[in-house]
């Protein structure tokens, strides 16, 4: 199973990359969707990717018998879905509002912070 | 979005989804759910209701700010973990109790406070945002 | 764990079943502090009067618990504390060390200065929008990231600091604010999730998140494993965090933008969190790896002093000339990291807690010269010389501060780079922190001398100022005294913390002390 997840993680960041390469905000953004989507893929597939066996220790004994999938990477993936989740809809209020301050979504043009062609500092009094 | 059907059906559903907001909370003490899938689940409810009625109808209907509930969920996270402090294990162990509640056995737990905990702050940060969307749209 | 089938099976083997002494909880308590504290904000967000009042007590708190633990690590090793009874390494460690309880305490320091600060430069708006909350919850972050023993729960923590740094960069959106925030997020995020690549490479190499048991992992993991991987990983990831050219774009297009409180924080805070973690996984967890990519390092060092600090002789503005020294500081701590000596490294550490001063106290100075002067820009500010010749002062001991010029700071840290730079044979390395210094001081100097000693700008500028009515700021020239006394302390009294960052260098180097805090007799 692993090198097709391998083959699926490695095509999420092709996707993501080029999307985040784009001048534009919203596409900028659908790229950072994607790349944490393949980012979880990918702690998922490092876990090793084992089905429906549940890590549960039977009655009575005290050590997992035989291979069983491991829990582990559900709980890092939860948690970095978690965190992206709340980061992507930070984005997005923050995108929609440059978008409104800033009349553009193409960051060639954010140049309010930035300004082009400031004076360079005083050389003498 | 606001036709007359959406209208009427969205306080039913907006108050069936809290409802099954808690139960997915609760259920997530021993089977799949929890406290982030239940404050999902709620703050879409808030959502439509937004949809339906406005931004400011939602807000009367929380009462309280959305970041002060958010406020509050940490502080009781944060709160089921320093229960340790009083019995000398590490922070954020699980400590269980059992009470009887007329006549029904109820199992406490600092894991339960702490899930509601992170219910309240899903709840409440998901719909602080979801409501600055909307009000956008408004405005 | 429900009560029954916790008496049938024996858990001695995955958790923890003796009583935990109190004082264990010194390792949390910089964590919870603040989180408490942000939270009660939270909950009480209307009643803005008492915010500042009330996070002053909780960061005089945080202040109080960082430098506890810090005494006790010092005296007792490695402390180390796992969340919910579980052993390491099933369960979360948090470990403190020197080096992260060093840092904490820096920390704790600038944000209860800061919080001084705000008390007059956050307004009523900027309150209601959550100043203090926001400042609690990003110290929560920072407490976190410096004292954590699990990789995977420092990238938490990092996101914990990152998005209450989001909501006090946007602090009044401001058009200017909400264009550098966007930059900031967007490169911030990909940053994080660099780091997050990382991690879960290293979790399917190591299968272990646990710091200790990952550095002590790496000296018997098979030839095969791509440790090389994880430490490039490592070192781009947190280079971004840290602002090491080349992606250091985003910082000097968004630090100036903020309320200067907030840019003070930032620039004093951030990105020694990103040089703190690549000390922690380059030089803890992959030696080897670290000397096989110690000339990549000391090339992107050097680049990113001499950029940055021409970056900041080319900039008007006080608070963009500020944050392209913020760049080029963190050039010369990787400078540290490049040569990966015990001298280095303890003159990296120094460095950092310099600069997490040096920083805060620039923006603070650039802050208080705007409500005199009546600006941020060079060619506006004049004769705050005859304003205030107390915070003349302050600002001529800043520059030579900043510069590595005695009797402030900033010397000491560079003395021991330098010096461990040329035992090293590293001439480039120890002239390009000699450069970095001599143009800092240009750049420091020429804000002097426009700022302070000029009597009016040049022809053809309006003026903005007039020494006769302008403002000042009691509590703004106040807190860069009290900011000013630890910088000229620390260049006037050197050793006790050049004996700390010996410390915390050799805690780096030699991981047992560590290894065993989290893992006692080598259990595990």
């Amino acid at each position: 199973m692993e090198p097709a997840f391998a083959v699926l993680v490695g095509l999420f960041f092709a996707v993501a990359i080029y999307l985040m390469l784009s001048k534009h905000v919203i596409r900028i953004l659908l790229g950072v969707a994607i790349f944490g989507n393949a980012v979880n893929l990918l702690i998922f597939t490092s876990g090793r990717v084992m089905r429906e066996v549940a890590a549960i220790i039977p009655e009575g004994a005290t050590t997992l018998a035989g291979p069983v999938a491991n829990p582990l990477p559900q709980a890092l993936i939860l948690t970095a879905i978690v965190i992206s989740f709340s980061f992507f809809a930070f984005l997005l209020v923050l995108a929609y509002r440059a978008y409104q301050e800033l009349g553009t979504d193409d960051t060639d043009g954010m140049r309010v912070a930035e300004p082009e062609g400031e004076p360079l500092p005083p050389i003498g009094y | 979005m606001r036709t007359l059907i959406f209208r009427t059906a969205a306080p039913y559903l907006s108050s069936l989804m809290l409802l099954f907001s808690v139960f997915v909370l609760l259920r997530g003490h021993n089977e799949p759910g929890g406290g982030f899938i239940g404050g999902l689940i709620a703050a879409s409810a808030f959502a439509i209701l937004g949809i339906a009625y406005g931004a400011p109808a939602v807000r009367r209907a929380m009462y309280f700010h959305p970041m002060a509930i958010s406020g509050f969920g940490l502080f009781l996270s944060a709160l089921s973990g320093l229960l340790s402090y009083a019995f000398r294990v590490p922070f954020l162990t699980g400590l269980w109790t059992s009470v009887h509640v007329l006549g029904v056995e109820v199992d406490l737990s600092t894991v339960m406070f702490f899930d509601i905990g992170v219910y309240l702050v899903v709840v409440g940060s998901i719909t602080s945002i979801a409501l600055a969307l909307e009000e956008r749209e408004d405005g | 764990m429900a009560g029954e089938s916790a008496k049938a099976v024996d858990v001695a083997g995955a958790m923890i079943t003796g009583p935990v002494p109190a004082v264990d909880w010194l390792i949390v308590a910089p964590v919870l502090i603040p989180l408490v504290f942000g939270a009660l904000l939270l909950m009480f967000r209307h009643e803005m009067r008492w915010h500042g009042i009330v996070a002053l007590i909780g960061l005089a708190a945080l202040v109080g618990a960082d430098a506890a633990l810090l005494s006790r690590v010092l005296e007792h090793g490695p402390l180390s504390m796992t969340m919910g009874s579980w052993l390491p390494p099933f369960g979360i460690s948090f470990t403190a060390d020197a080096l992260g309880a060093t840092f904490a305490l820096t920390a704790g320091i600038v944000a209860f200065v800061c919080a001084i600060f705000a008390l007059r430069d956050i307004d009523v708006s900027g309150r209601r929008y959550g100043f203090y909350p926001f400042l609690m919850l990003m110290m929560t972050g920072v407490s976190g990231a410096f004292l954590t023993g699990d990789i995977f729960n420092l990238y938490v923590w990092f996101e914990v600091f990152v998005i209450s740094s989001f909501g006090l960069l946007v602090l009044g959106s401001e058009r200017a604010q909400i264009d550098g925030a966007t930059k900031y997020a967007i490169l911030n995020l990909v940053g994080t999730t660099l780091f997050l690549i990382a991690t879960a490479y290293l979790y399917g190499t190591f299968g272990t998140l646990n710091m200790a048991d990952i550095a002590r992992k790496a000296q018997t993991i098979s030839e095969a494993a791509p440790l090389m991987t994880l430490a490039t990983l490592y070192l781009l990831a947190f280079g971004m965090k840290a602002a090491a050219f080349p992606v250091n774009f985003w910082l000097p297009a968004s630090y100036h933008t903020p309320r200067i409180v907030a840019a003070a924080l930032f620039g004093g805070l951030l990105t020694k969190i990103g040089i703190y973690a690549l000390l922690r996984t380059l030089v803890m967890l992959f030696p080897v790896e670290r000397a096989i990519l110690a000339d990549l390092i000391g090339w992107v060092a050097v680049a990113t002093m001499i950029l940055g600090v021409l970056g900041a002789l080319a900039q008007s503005d006080t608070r963009r000339v500020f944050g392209f020294l913020v760049i080029s500081g963190v050039g010369v701590m990787m400078a540290g990291l490049a040569l990966g000596t015990e001298t280095g490294l303890s003159g990296t550490i120094f460095y950092a807690a310099h600069s997490m001063l040096i920083m805060t106290a620039l923006y603070l100075l650039a802050g208080v010269m705007k409500e005199m002067g009546g600006s941020f820009s060079l060619h506006e500010l004049s004769g705050l010389y005859r304003a205030s010749p107390l915070l003349t002062g302050i600002a001529l001991l800043l520059a030579l501060a900043i510069a590595g010029l005695p009797p402030a700071s900033g010397l000491w840290p560079k003395v021991l780079l330098v010096k461990a730079a040329v035992d090293a044979n590293a001439w480039w390395l120890a002239g390009a922190i000699l450069l970095t210094g001599f143009l800092t001081t240009i750049a420091m100097g020429r804000i002097f001398l426009f700022a302070f000693w000029r009597d009016a700008p040049a022809k053809g500028v309006a003026k903005v100022f007039d020494p006769a009515t302008a403002a000042r700021p009691v509590v703004g020239q106040g807190v860069l005294v009290v900011l000013t006394v630890p910088i000229v302390l620390l260049g006037v009294f050197p050793e006790p913390v050049i004996r700390v960052a010996n410390m915390a260098a050799a805690g780096l180097l030699h991981s047992s002390a560590y290894i065993n805090a989290v893992f006692p007799a080598g259990g595990g």
